[in-house]
């Protein structure tokens, strides 16, 4: 009943739910504002994500380590951000398409490997719960905020991180002026390619994570395209977030609540058919794509290969 | 041997062949993928072929598999061409086939022809209005076109959910438990006839049509010459008078339309009832992406899309036998797929520098420059 979904307990497991499902969204979607940034617009992110969720699935379980599985999606990651930035960086491949045919060659490369290395079922125990001493025993607070594993910690940590990289060391300027204005920044000797490199790769890396944070910290299994399309909502967090760590933030958090409060709304069994709430999350993403993206301006040089003049 | 490369017409063919040669090389590296999962490449390659050419059977169910990608394609070509990015392929093929089921199942009475008429124009109609939402945000409040289509297909995949799990649900399934997500059956009269004695409908003869249509709606008309203009130039448009917004809808819509017609002929041609699995691709079979493939590698041409399209039905095709004979799951074909749109897209560079090379030969005697190229996006805002 609608009722049910107003009590206290239910209302701090939709909070502590969607803080949960925001991880890969953040993983994604700050790796994203990195190569968005820099001028380069990864539509393979949720092709890379697959392969890193993958990755470290297959990894962990085979090695029972889960850190292991951590690397191998990071590998992957950074193998696909490589492939990614010499197409777009030194081929001036389209950006959009180029990252649609990365998207599919991960989409059907996981469910390839899936099938053909793993005969059955499995499961993996994924990261543990890490209860914050002192902060997890807060009533409320504590469940909602202190009470996940080492991966939830980390994707929000990184927020922090990287407002810092972007605006406040010389890399972030040299990342903001190749996306703004790379004839310029080249002009001053800046290495607009290997800025671009560094970058993609970097977004490629954390969207290997983000695989993984599903594979082995959310979800604890592998399935033919689990990730079902957060890969293109993290990037439409970008744009959602102004480019900016804190805006992405945000973009997250919002998503990842209207779908924690959608999946709730299935398990109280609210007279709402659930495909309807499932719809909601994306329809939200659009309606706030229409309030927000009129107002914000990309970074000048997106989706602009740079090329030398000589 | 430097002059024969550099010459004219030996310049333009191999222009015209470097999607061959990605396709060549995706094959190779499918071909290194099959070697490390202990599969014999030619093994698999000639099950592929087998399954995909092997028969008059095999043939025309390759030619069922195009169909959808064709009209996918056209709808592609319009788009990329007036440089707004569709992604939406797969929403607008299952809108449209939701509006062409509705008419079949609710007009019975009507004659065939005029039922199936009105069936794919409502599917043409439905594919419109779902690429039109995304065309209309993106011209008049600069929502990225790629985001908000990818966005418009996970809500088509619930609508389709809810309308076949409820509303539009098969009465025999309501009653049992499985409750399969299907419509009813179309009745007999309001199925596409038969070419020739295989699953081959006249939805693949429509889509052929349809290409060279659209071929002429491009090249030989003033609406198709503006569609181009704003996708080569927004800026030079907008001076020239061309009212660039309206365009994009127009694109985004037209794009969407022809996917919405893939998705009726899906109904009135293959299954007869819109049927899902509750994915996407359960209804489509990934048209709406394989299509964009499909009119890469016809170089964003609608005819030479034709037999683009029937490549990638082939592969498709050749892909459930190969998994059948050899074991590799038919997923190796979307890796493959994947390949090949980073192949074709990563080699224009090649095309664009003999471009330059021959604009600078010809001392720009020839006056207006060539359009053959996929113009990297001005700007995807």
């Amino acid at each position: 009943m609608i009722s049910d979904l107003f009590s206290m307990t239910v209302l701090i497991g939709i909070l502590a739910s969607g803080i949960r499902l925001a991880t890969p969204y953040l993983y994604a979607a700050i790796g994203e504002t990195f190569s968005q940034r820099s001028g380069v617009l990864n539509l393979g992110v949720e092709g890379q994500m697959l392969l890193g969720a993958f990755a470290a699935f297959y990894v962990s379980l085979t090695t029972g380590n889960l850190w292991l599985g951590m690397l191998a999606a990071l590998l992957v990651g950074a193998a696909m951000g490589l492939a990614m930035a010499y197409v777009t960086v030194n081929l001036q491949a389209e950006q959009g398409i180029s990252g649609i045919g990365f998207y599919l060659f991960g989409l059907g490369m996981s469910d390839l490997l899936f099938q053909k290395l793993m005969p059955t079922v499995e499961t993996v125990q994924g990261f543990p719960k890490i209860y914050i001493p002192g902060l997890s025993d807060i009533p409320g607070i504590g469940e909602i905020f202190f009470s996940h594993n080492i991966l939830v910690y980390i994707a929000f940590l990184l927020v922090p991180i990287a407002w810092f990289v972007l605006n406040k060391t010389t890399l972030g300027l040299k990342i903001r002026s190749v996306g703004e204005n790379p004839e310029a920044a080249d002009s001053l000797g800046v290495n607009v390619g290997r800025i671009r490199y560094f970058t993609i790769i970097l977004g490629g890396i954390l969207s290997g994570i983000a695989g993984a944070s599903l594979s082995i910290g959310l979800l604890n299994v592998f399935q033919q395209n689990m990730t079902s399309g957060s890969g293109f909502i993290a990037v439409a967090l970008v744009y959602f977030g102004a480019w900016r760590p804190i805006g992405v933030l945000g973009g997250a958090l919002l998503f990842s609540m209207v779908n924690s409060l959608q999946l709730w709304i299935q398990v109280k069994s609210v007279p709402i058919p659930s495909e309807i709430a499932i719809m909601m999350p994306y329809v939200l993403t659009i309606l706030v794509l229409v309030a927000t993206v009129s107002r914000v301006r990309a970074p000048s040089a997106l989706t602009k290969p740079f090329e030398r003049e000589n | 041997m430097k002059k024969l490369l550099q010459s004219d017409w030996v310049s333009r063919l191999i222009d015209a062949l470097l999607p061959v040669f990605a396709t060549l090389a995706a094959l190779i590296l499918g071909a290194i993928m099959l070697l490390f999962l202990k599969v014999n490449p030619i093994e698999a390659y000639a099950a592929l072929w087998d399954g995909a050419f092997g028969s008059s059977n095999a043939f025309a169910e390759t030619l069922v598999k195009a169909t959808p990608l064709l009209l996918v394609a056209i709808g592609i070509c319009i788009s990329f061409r007036g440089d707004v990015i569709n992604i939406g392929g797969e929403g607008q093929m299952i809108i449209g086939a939701i509006f062409a089921t509705w008419v079949g199942l609710t007009f019975t009475d009507l004659p065939g022809w005029v039922a199936i008429t009105l069936a794919l124009l409502a599917g043409f109609v439905g594919g419109a209005i779902w690429g039109g939402i995304p065309g209309f945000l993106k011209a008049y409040f600069r929502v990225n076109e790629i985001l908000s289509t990818v966005m418009m297909n996970a809500i088509a995949v619930q609508l389709m959910n809810f309308l076949l799990r409820g509303p539009m649900i098969d009465p025999s399934q309501a009653e049992v438990a499985s409750k399969i997500p299907q419509t009813a059956r179309l009745i007999d009269a309001f199925q596409l006839p038969r070419l020739i004695p295989t699953r081959l409908h006249l939805g693949a003869l429509i889509a052929v049509i349809l290409a060279i249509l659209v071929y002429i709606l491009l090249w030989r008309t003033t609406l198709g010459y503006r569609i181009r203009a704003v996708g080569q130039n927004p800026h030079a448009s907008r001076y020239a008078g061309i009212k660039i917004q309206r365009y994009m809808v127009l694109s985004l819509l037209l794009s969407g339309a022809f996917a919405g017609l893939a998705g009726a002929t899906q109904v009135y041609g293959v299954n007869y009832r819109m049927i899902t699995d509750g994915s996407a691709s359960g209804f489509t079979g990934s048209a709406g992406f394989n299509g964009i493939v499909a009119a890469l590698f016809g170089q964003l041409h609608p005819i030479i899309s034709i037999p683009a399209s029937i490549l990638f039905g082939a592969l498709l095709v050749g892909a459930n036998k190969m998994q059948r004979m050899v074991q590799v799951p038919s997923a190796l074909v979307i890796a493959l797929n994947g390949l090949v749109v980073v192949f074709v897209v990563s080699s224009e560079i090649w095309r664009r520098r003999r471009q330059k090379r021959r604009l600078s030969v010809a001392g720009h005697e020839e006056g207006s420059p060539p359009d053959e190229t996929i113009k990297p996006a001005e700007t995807i805002a």
